[in-house]
Formats: structure tokens, C-alpha cells, sequence
């Protein structure tokens, strides 16, 4: 397949660009800091976003959804990259509806996926349970009893945990993992909200003999791992999609600066000091580029997911957007340093993506595993 | 079956029955490379049917017209067969100049006789091209080049020196660039000219460089003819002419750091040496620039992949080979450090039989040129920030 978009996709990017310049520039974000919001994004905006369909992407038709697949939703998140909007589009319209088509029981779709499709139903991966993400590290458990599970234990920084109707909750059952999904309001479980540097919220989630019936296993009995790594590895492409917009925006900003900004009587933009680390910050972003759309394609072309491509994704744009947004701020100058200047927020946002679900390290570690060394 | 199908199904059956085995290897060194020409000694009689028969069937410049010597397959179909030649690891039957920097710019600015002349040798490989670009004063700053050609009516008589010519003394033409305007400001009285290297009054000189080797010559023209229908486009037009021929020039270099089907990858090269505990390799410092250096890789084989689509949707690569030139050649020295890093001791050998008399120390500083020759990593840097960017100054 060719590595491009498609003329329908690049017209839901357009609209999607629209739609996000108009309603949700970096200005939104900003408010939403300043009124104090408690839940870190406008459900009000996330109306809107539901009736351009956007929670419907990966939803399959009978459940009421699009089925457009993950290009599609990859797109709509590079796009809210750019503007740095807050919304569920990660957590529950990319990797909730992955979690529920892909390991869901029929009873489970019903349920859920109608309800992620019309933007009512919000799920977050309740996973990590340590400061530096390791997912395969599960301390939290699962116990038989008579009608169900018994699962005991805490989940630390769990993003969209404040606002989630019903998280996917990784636990350890003897030496195997396997997933539930467990209703928000469950007797046992307390959310405790934390508040992430960019004014995105994640919440600290602790599970005390919280009962759930067999039918709330996500996939099978000690078969939770596959699928959880699977689920991540959406988690992961969404997250790099968002990083390039994030990329890709600061550099544009950057370079409609040096044309700009005039010092010595001329604009800095023509000083080669500047120039050669902008062509290089370019030729990076290029490259990210690509393996954005190929690691989108991959996905939805292959059942089984690619996590080498994956780790690798992530792992470049997270140095890239890193160095797009770190080199933002150096050539904007004491402007760059300002609260009142919107360039902060993207290097804000980044550092968050960068450590989301794994950082460039634990991907590059990743990555040559998956490769042998 | 999709016409793409059948035209897959019949390259493949094509290069199941006319490639012979021993064409169906990585090449251990430069040695094996077929350059063809007038003075090529082709090394086995494999070599020389496989150039025979793909030249045969327009496959050495499969896009080029048929009556060029080409098989004018659109680029879909040139994908395919690019892709078929990977997947038997064929070696190209003909590395040549004429093909990856003179042919382009023949097709688009020369005129139906020059083609008619000078293409179907090119396609044959019986020809073999060398390019007078450079000269001691004219660098990184190629438009200051001071190759003097006096109009002496039909032809000129052309006085100067060129320098980094690779391969020079072993090429049978040259396309090279010349001053036919004295007065003109410097990109306005420049020419592309082509003539026969055994012409009166040309000679080559090796340059040896710090690899021990000399891919390169000095070239001197002393009152050399040129005939005037020989001249690439309009006389004093030739700048244009010459930054397109370049931006082919880098996309080939570019492309040199990254398509190396077959060959085998760094970090099997680093488990082999040093092994692993685990599955981890024995060194995590040289482990992580190991998969630093691979993710690159991988995304420069990528965006070459994406250019060459929007290529064919219609978007053209331009400045963008200035992009390519730059990455793949910083990248393929990245991988000579690697490699000297793995190999240890053994990669300081300059000479003996363990270590192919210095082969990969010799590759090392080879590579170093990289990013100076086509065109320095500055330079692409400068166009890139110019022309993609629309930077000042």
C-alpha cells in the first residue's frame, strides 16, 4: 500500500483541522487551565467531536460505529496534536474500542461499544502500578470466589481515570495476567484524581476487595497479557500520531518565527547557526512522518499488531517531538520562556506523551528485543 | 488476476530463468560491481550474460523509452520490478553514471540526436561516464567553476582542470561542466558539454585518498575540442541543467545508505562478535546506538518509500534529494562506526588475510567522503533550509 492518505482521509483531516482551529485552539486548553476544570476537558466540546462521529471510528457498523479504522483515528489524533486538545479520543474512542472489539465477549460489545460510539461510555487502561511504566509488572490480583473475582490492589497515573465509567483493569491471577473490566462505581474502588503538568488529569485508582462477576473478564482466564500488549500498542500508535501534530506544529510556529523576528537589522531565520538546526529538525519530522502512516497502516492491515514497528514509532517521535519542541523554545528566546506564550504548553504536552505508556528508552529497549539483541 | 498481478508473475518468472545463481548475492566488495565500458573486463561470464540479458530487456533503465534502450515501465510496474530483484537479492547488472546522473537530465533537456546518440549505450553499459564537476577552486561554491570553453565557431576549445572525477580514469566520456561566458555573472555563463576522454589533450591523474585507494582523478583539458552538438540544452544554460543532474546525483548517494538488500544487518554482525546473556547483547552502550542507528534506518527506507509514492501521485521530490543526501550518507557513517566498533582489534588491520587485507577499516574512511562529495552535508542543510523552508538569505 502506498504510503500516503487517501483522498477521504485527507478530507477528514481537513475537517478535522477545521473543526479544531475553529473550536479548540490552544487557547481552549488554556482556558480549561484557568477555570480550574475538573475533569481536564469540555464535555461540551466532546459533544460536538461525537457528532462529527470521531468516537465512532473504530466502532464496528452493527454496534453503531464507522468502522474506519485506525488510519482514520490516527489522523483525527495528529490533529488534536497540533491543537492540544483534551478529550477522550485516546483513552476510550482509540483504545477502549480496540480493548472491547478485539477481546470482548458478544455480550461485552453490546454493552460498551454502542455506548463508546455515541461518546456516552468512557473507559482508561488502568495499568501501571509503578512511577516508570512496566506493564508486565502486576502486583494487583485477582482472586476465584463463588461468583466471580475478587481483585485487590492499586494503579498509579492512570490517564482519563478521573472521568472513566469503566476502567480495563490488568491483574495477576497465580503467574499469569488477565484483564477485567470493572465498573467506576463498583463498592471498593477509589479514584483520586491527580493533576499532570500540562492540566491533564490521570487518577491514582486503589481496588479493596472489589467483587466482579465471570462475565466481566476481558478475553480468557490467564490470557490478559496478549491482549493488554496489544491494547498498549494502540495506546502507543495514537500517542505517536498525537506527538507528530505536536512535532509538526511547533515547527511551524518555529519557522513562521525566524522569518519574523528580526535582530543585527535582519530576520534570524538567515542566520545558518538557526538554519542548519531547523533543516535538521525538518528532516527529522519527515521521517517521523512516515512511520506514522506506515505504523497506522500496519495496524490496520494486521490482526496480530507489529510491535516492533510499534516501539519503534514511539520511541523516534518521542525524540523528535523532544527536540521539535526543546528547540521551540531556544529559538522563540525570553518570549519562548513566557506563560502568556502558547509554545510552552506543547513542550508540556510532550514531555506527557513522551512518558505515556513508555518512554524512547523503554522502546528502544523494546524494540531490540523484539529484534533479537 | 490485476494486470499488476501478471506484471509481477511474468518479471518474476523473467528473473527466475534468465538470473544466474552467482548474480544472486550481496556483493562482497566494490570488485564485484559491473561498470561495463569500452575497457571492462568483466569478471565471469555470469556478469556478462546477466548485463546482456537484462539490457536485453530494457531492465537496466526500465522507465527510460524503448527506443532508448529502455522498457518504459511506468513507476508502479518499475516498483515491482525493484522489488523483484530485492527478492532474489540480484546484484544490479550495471552500477553507471549514465544512467543514475546523465540519463535524467538527457531525457529532459537534450535534443532528439544527443539521445539518439548517447542513450542506448548508456542502457547497454557499453559506455561508461564520468563527471567534470568539481575543480581545486570551485567546492562546496560549484557555480565559481573556471573550465574555460572558447567559441571557435562549430566547436570550442576547452582549457582547465577538474577534480574528484570518480572513476576517471576509467571512463570512456565525460560530461562536464564549462565557463562559455566570461562576462556573465557566474550561474549565467555556464554549459554542460560531452566528449570523448580519448580526445587529444585529456589526461586523468589518480588521487589517492586515506583509504589507501584512489576512486578519484585529477582531469586536464588542454585545448580540448568539443563539438557545439555537444552541448546538453542551450549554451550558458547549463546551471539549470546541472543542479538537476545533482539532485539524481543525491538521491543515488542518499540511497546508497540504506538500499543494501541482502546484506546482513548491524546487530546480527554485533551478536556474532560479542554475543548475548539473555537475549541482551554483551555491551548495553553500543547495544543502544546499535537500535538508535536501526531506527533510522528504518526510517529513512520508509520516507524513500513514501517520496517515491508521492512521486508517483504526482508530487515532485525537488529539494527534497538534498534531504535524502544528507540522512543516508550521515547514516552510512554511523554505520561504519558501528561496525569498526564491533570488530574491535581486527578492524585496525590494514593488511592480511583475516581481514581481507583491511577491507572494513578501508570502507570506514572511504565513508567519511560521504558527506562531502554530491554536494556537503552543509550544503544540502543550506537547501534544505532555502528552498524547503523558504528561510532568508
Amino acid at each position: 500500500m502506498a504510503l500516503l492518505y487517501n483522498e477521504e482521509q485527507l478530507m477528514l483531516r481537513d475537517s478535522a483541522r477545521d473543526f479544531l482551529n475553529g473550536r479548540a485552539p490552544v487557547s481552549h486548553l488554556r482556558q480549561l487551565r484557568d477555570n480550574g476544570s475538573s475533569d481536564g476537558f469540555s464535555r461540551d466540546l466532546w459533544s460536538e467531536m461525537t457528532d462529527m462521529g470521531w468516537p465512532a471510528i473504530l466502532v464496528p457498523e452493527q454496534y453503531g460505529g464507522l468502522e474506519y479504522g485506525y488510519t482514520g483515528i490516527g489522523i483525527v489524533l495528529e490533529e488534536t496534536g497540533r491543537t492540544l486538545t483534551p478529550s477522550p479520543m485516546l483513552c476510550t474512542a482509540m483504545m477502549g474500542a480496540a480493548a472491547i472489539v478485539k477481546a470482548g465477549s458478544d455480550m461485552q460489545r453490546e454493552t460498551i461499544l454502542p455506548g463508546i460510539a455515541a461518546g456516552e461510555h468512557l473507559l482508561a487502561l488502568a495499568c501501571d502500578e509503578t512511577s516508570r511504566h512496566a506493564p508486565h509488572e502486576v502486583a494487583t490480583s485477582a482472586d476465584e470466589i463463588g461468583t466471580g473475582y475478587r481483585i485487590n490492589g492499586s494503579k498509579t497515573a492512570v490517564m482519563d481515570g478521573h472521568i472513566a465509567d469503566t476502567f480495563i483493569v490488568s491483574t495477576r491471577t497465580g503467574k499469569d495476567i488477565s484483564l477485567f473490566l470493572v465498573p467506576a462505581e463498583t463498592a471498593g474502588v477509589t479514584v483520586k484524581t491527580r493533576k499532570n503538568l500540562d492540566t491533564h488529569l490521570t487518577a491514582n485508582i486503589t481496588f479493596e476487595r472489589v467483587e466482579v462477576g465471570r462475565e466481566n473478564l476481558l478475553g480468557t482466564l490467564n490470557g490478559g497479557l496478549a491482549i493488554l500488549d496489544y491494547v498498549l500498542d494502540v495506546g502507543r500508535t495514537g500517542v505517536s500520531a498525537e506527538l507528530l501534530g505536536i512535532a509538526q506544529e511547533t515547527f511551524d510556529r518555529t519557522t513562521r518565527y525566524l522569518k519574523e523576528r528580526k535582530q543585527f537589522g535582519v530576520p534570524i531565520g538567515s542566520f545558518q547557526a538557526l538554519q542548519h538546526r531547523a533543516a535538521q529538525l525538518y528532516t527529522e519530522i519527515e521521517m517521523c512522518k512516515s512511520l506514522v502512516i506506515k505504523v497506522l497502516q500496519t495496524l490496520d492491515e494486521r490482526n496480530d499488531g507489529d510491535a516492533e514497528l510499534v516501539s519503534l514509532t514511539k520511541s523516534k517521535l518521542g525524540q523528535t517531538a523532544q527536540l521539535a519542541t526543546a528547540e521551540a523554545i531556544q529559538m522563540h528566546g525570553g518570549i519562548g520562556m513566557t506563560d502568556e506564550f502558547d509554545i510552552g504548553f506543547f513542550l508540556k504536552r510532550c514531555r506527557i506523551l513522551e512518558s505515556l505508556f513508555g518512554d524512547s528508552y523503554f522502546h528502544l529497549d523494546r524494540f531490540a528485543r523484539q529484534r533479537g539483541y | 488476476m490485476t494486470e499488476t498481478d501478471s506484471f509481477r508473475q511474468a518479471a518474476r518468472d523473467w528473473l527466475e530463468a534468465n538470473c544466474p545463481g552467482s548474480m544472486r548475492q550481496p556483493y562482497r566488495d566494490e570488485g564485484d560491481a559491473c561498470w561495463g565500458g569500452r575497457n571492462f573486463k568483466f569478471q565471469s561470464e555470469d556478469q556478462e550474460n546477466w548485463l546482456k540479458k537484462m539490457a536485453g530487456k530494457g531492465w537496466t533503465v526500465p522507465t527510460w523509452p524503448v527506443k532508448y534502450g529502455g522498457a518504459g515501465l511506468d513507476s508502479a510496474q518499475a516498483k515491482i520490478l525493484r522489488e523483484e530483484l530485492n527478492r532474489i537479492k540480484a546484484r544490479p547488472p550495471l552500477e553507471s553514471f549514465g544512467i543514475s546522473m546523465l540519463g535524467p537530465p538527457l531525457l529532459k533537456f537534450g535534443s532528439e540526436e544527443l539521445r539518439q546518440q548517447h542513450l542506448p549505450p548508456i542502457a547497454r553499459g557499453e559506455i561508461r561516464w564520468v563527471q567534470g564537476y568539481s575543480e581545486p577552486n570551485a567546492g562546496s561554491d560549484l557555480a565559481s567553476l573556471q573550465m574555460r570553453a572558447d567559441d571557435m565557431g562549430d566547436h570550442f576549445i576547452v582549457n582547465g582542470s577538474k577534480i574528484w572525477t570518480s572513476y576517471g580514469d576509467k571512463g570512456d566520456w565525460m560530461f562536464c561542466l564549462v565557463r562559455t561566458d566570461f562576462a556573465a555573472k557566474k550561474h549565467e555563463g555556464i554549459s554542460l558539454v560531452m566528449f570523448d576522454m580519448t580526445t587529444e589533450g585529456v589526461s586523468t591523474r589518480p588521487i589517492k585518498l586515506i583509504s589507501g585507494k584512489s576512486p578519484f582523478t585529477e582531469t586536464f583539458l588542454e585545448n580540448v575540442r568539443v563539438e557545439k552538438n555537444q552541448v546538453v540544452g542551450k549554451i550558458n544554460e547549463g546551471w539549470t541543467i546541472a543542479k538537476y543532474l545533482l539532485t539524481h546525483e543525491r538521491e543515488m548517494i542518499g540511497g546508497s545508505g540504506i538500499l543494501r538488500s541482502g546484506s546482513t544487518p548491524v546487530y546480527k554482525l554485533a551478536v556474532d562478535a560479542l554475543g548475548t546473556g539473555n537475549g541482551i547483547l554483551n555491551d548495553a552502550m553500543l547495544r543502544a546506538d546499535i537500535a538508535r542507528f536501526e531506527v533510522d534506518e528504518r526510517c529513512l527506507a520508509l520516507t524513500i518509500e513514501r517520496a517515491r509514492d508521492e512521486v508517483k501521485a504526482g508530487v515532485s521530490l525537488g529539494a527534497a534529494a538534498s534531504m535524502f543526501k544528507y540522512y543516508g550518507t550521515e547514516l552510512n557513517k554511523r554505520r561504519y562506526e558501528l561496525l569498526m566498533s564491533i570488530n574491535g582489534q581486527q578492524a585496525l588491520d590494514w593488511e592480511g588475510g583475516d581481514n581481507r587485507d583491511g577491507h572494513l577499516p578501508k570502507s570506514w574512511l572511504r565513508t567519511k567522503g560521504n558527506s562531502i562529495e554530491g554536494g556537503t552535508s552543509e550544503i544540502q542543510l543550506n537547501i534544505v533550509a532555502k528552498r524547503l523552508l523558504g528561510l532568508p538569505g
